[in-house]
């Protein structure tokens, strides 16, 4: 084996490229994942409360499973801003970044799936469980709140975890329009010094690190919560 | 208390509520036994508008159930509701599930709430089981502890919707056990149950009911030993027969 490559590694230059290459996919992961579970559960109450027609939010989600994430993201990046008004257009190219319109396909995205593993954890709590609130006197918001609701987050929770798994994996396609992620910056590295092997092999033990990490948080509060049916 | 005047319920061209009409007084204990498909467990629930009807009208206390201007949360919290299948709350435990409604709904304050819960939960003899979460309980445990969480909120009215029917035989006594000491508390109960033992022993009045109409509303003894609808005939004697 050959692995004399890796020395690239040891220089601080190659460690502080990597080290913000991941900070900025950290950033795009945590600012997604914020407005992707606020606007999964915002999704699910409109759903359900048929404030819109609930079509209206199954073509929401259909675009959003049904068109590769890459072609999203290149939608909100290239496409959106051209359709703006010319005032807005200049704003937009003045002042929101790629790493806006990343966050925005990313958060929209994963919303979609994280809206519908919601309803179904919604779905798969027993009708007389709302019947035994509603017959103590509780509200329908109050018993949707403290027996309902508490109960499906419990149940989607696995489903929940991954949807947070797949939206960390995604923000790596943002390299696509110039976010300096930590794919982008693998690519950078590559390009530059040739050692493809380590390039890729860092942004791997790193993305691994992250994501075991998501997943031991996340059986560890299924774990704290567990109940016994 | 409790009175029905000509309530009625169609499902579509099917009439499942017929004419009903009778009264429960405070502190009586009606049964309500009649077969199966009969409308026994519609005309339980109509009384705190888990069903509505379509005709009619349903007094509890002064409170016009299917007035739309009155609170249906109020009225209910008023009514004691007990399931077949317990229903209970598979995230909270016991003495939660019997304190949750009072904390939520009538803003006691936990410690108060709590004292409550356990309290109730030595009544239904379940005082050591009450950080047990319902998976960890028989089904007979479940229903004392949902007897304990419709208690919670002190109605005056207890309706029991076929309390036993979801329980392996072994446990049904100490389901019954509970609901005779309440009765003989002085609460005012209606049930829904085919424990004709249970009907002999603590109710004052029987409705027998066929079809979703009430075809005898007589005292227990007069309907076992001499029921006069042929279809009551004929269902005492099925018992019998067993």
């Amino acid at each position: 084996m050959n692995l004399h490559s890796l020395a690239v590694l040891a220089d601080p230059n190659v460690q502080l490229l990597f080290l913000r290459g991941t900070l900025t996919t950290l950033e795009l992961f945590f600012a997604s994942a914020i407005a992707a579970y606020a606007l999964g559960a915002l999704l699910v109450v409109i759903r359900m409360s048929g404030w819109l027609p609930s079509a209206a939010v199954g073509a929401f989600v259909e675009y959003h499973r049904n068109v590769p994430s890459i072609v999203q993201i290149f939608v909100w990046y290239f496409g959106v801003p051209q359709i703006l008004p010319q005032s807005w257009h200049t704003y937009a190219n003045a002042h929101l970044s790629a790493f806006f319109f990343a966050v925005v396909a990313l958060s929209l995205n994963a919303a979609a799936y994280i809206s519908e593993d919601l309803r179904s954890g919604i779905r798969a709590v027993p009708t007389g469980q709302m019947e035994a609130a509603r017959a103590l006197g509780m509200s329908y918001l109050k018993a949707m709140r403290w027996v309902v609701v508490s109960q499906a987050v419990r149940g989607a929770a696995p489903a929940l975890v991954n949807q947070a798994l797949g939206l960390l994996k995604t923000t790596s396609l943002a390299l696509a329009i110039g976010v300096k992620e930590l794919m982008y910056v693998a690519r950078q590295l590559d390009g530059e010094t040739y050692a493809t092997f380590p390039s890729y092999l860092t942004p791997t033990l790193i993305y691994l690190a992250c994501t075991l990490t998501l997943m031991a948080i996340g059986s560890r509060v299924q774990q704290s919560t567990r109940f016994t049916r | 208390m409790i009175e029905f005047i000509n309530v009625s319920k169609w499902y579509g061209s099917h009439r499942v509520l017929h004419d009903v009409n009778g009264r429960v007084e405070r502190g009586e204990v009606v049964v309500i036994c009649g077969p199966s498909g009969s409308g026994k467990s519609t005309l339980i629930r109509t009384v705190n508008r888990l069903e509505s009807i379509n005709n009619g009208q349903i007094i509890v206390g002064e409170t016009d159930v299917n007035d739309r201007k009155k609170s249906v949360n109020r009225l209910r919290s008023g009514i004691g509701f007990v399931f077949q299948q317990f229903n209970l709350f598979p995230h909270l435990s016991a003495k939660d599930n019997v304190a949750l409604a009072p904390i939520t709904v009538r803003g006691l304050k936990k410690g108060e709430a709590y004292d409550r819960a356990l309290e109730l939960l030595d009544k239904v003899g379940l005082k050591s089981k009450a950080d047990a979460f319902p998976g960890q309980l028989s089904g007979g445990q479940q229903q004392r502890v949902a007897i304990a969480r419709a208690l919670a909120m002190n109605p005056p009215v207890m309706l029991f919707d076929e309390p036993t029917s979801a329980l392996d035989p072994e446990m049904v006594g100490e389901v019954l056990q509970v609901m005779k000491q309440l009765a003989s508390d002085g609460m005012t109960m209606i049930c829904v149950t085919h424990e004709m033992g249970f009907a002999r022993d603590v109710a004052n009045r029987v409705w027998f009911i066929a079809d979703g109409e009430v075809l005898e509303s007589t005292t227990p003894s007069e309907f076992f030993a001499t029921p006069r609808h042929p279809r009551a005939q004929k269902f005492v004697a099925d018992i019998r027969a067993h």
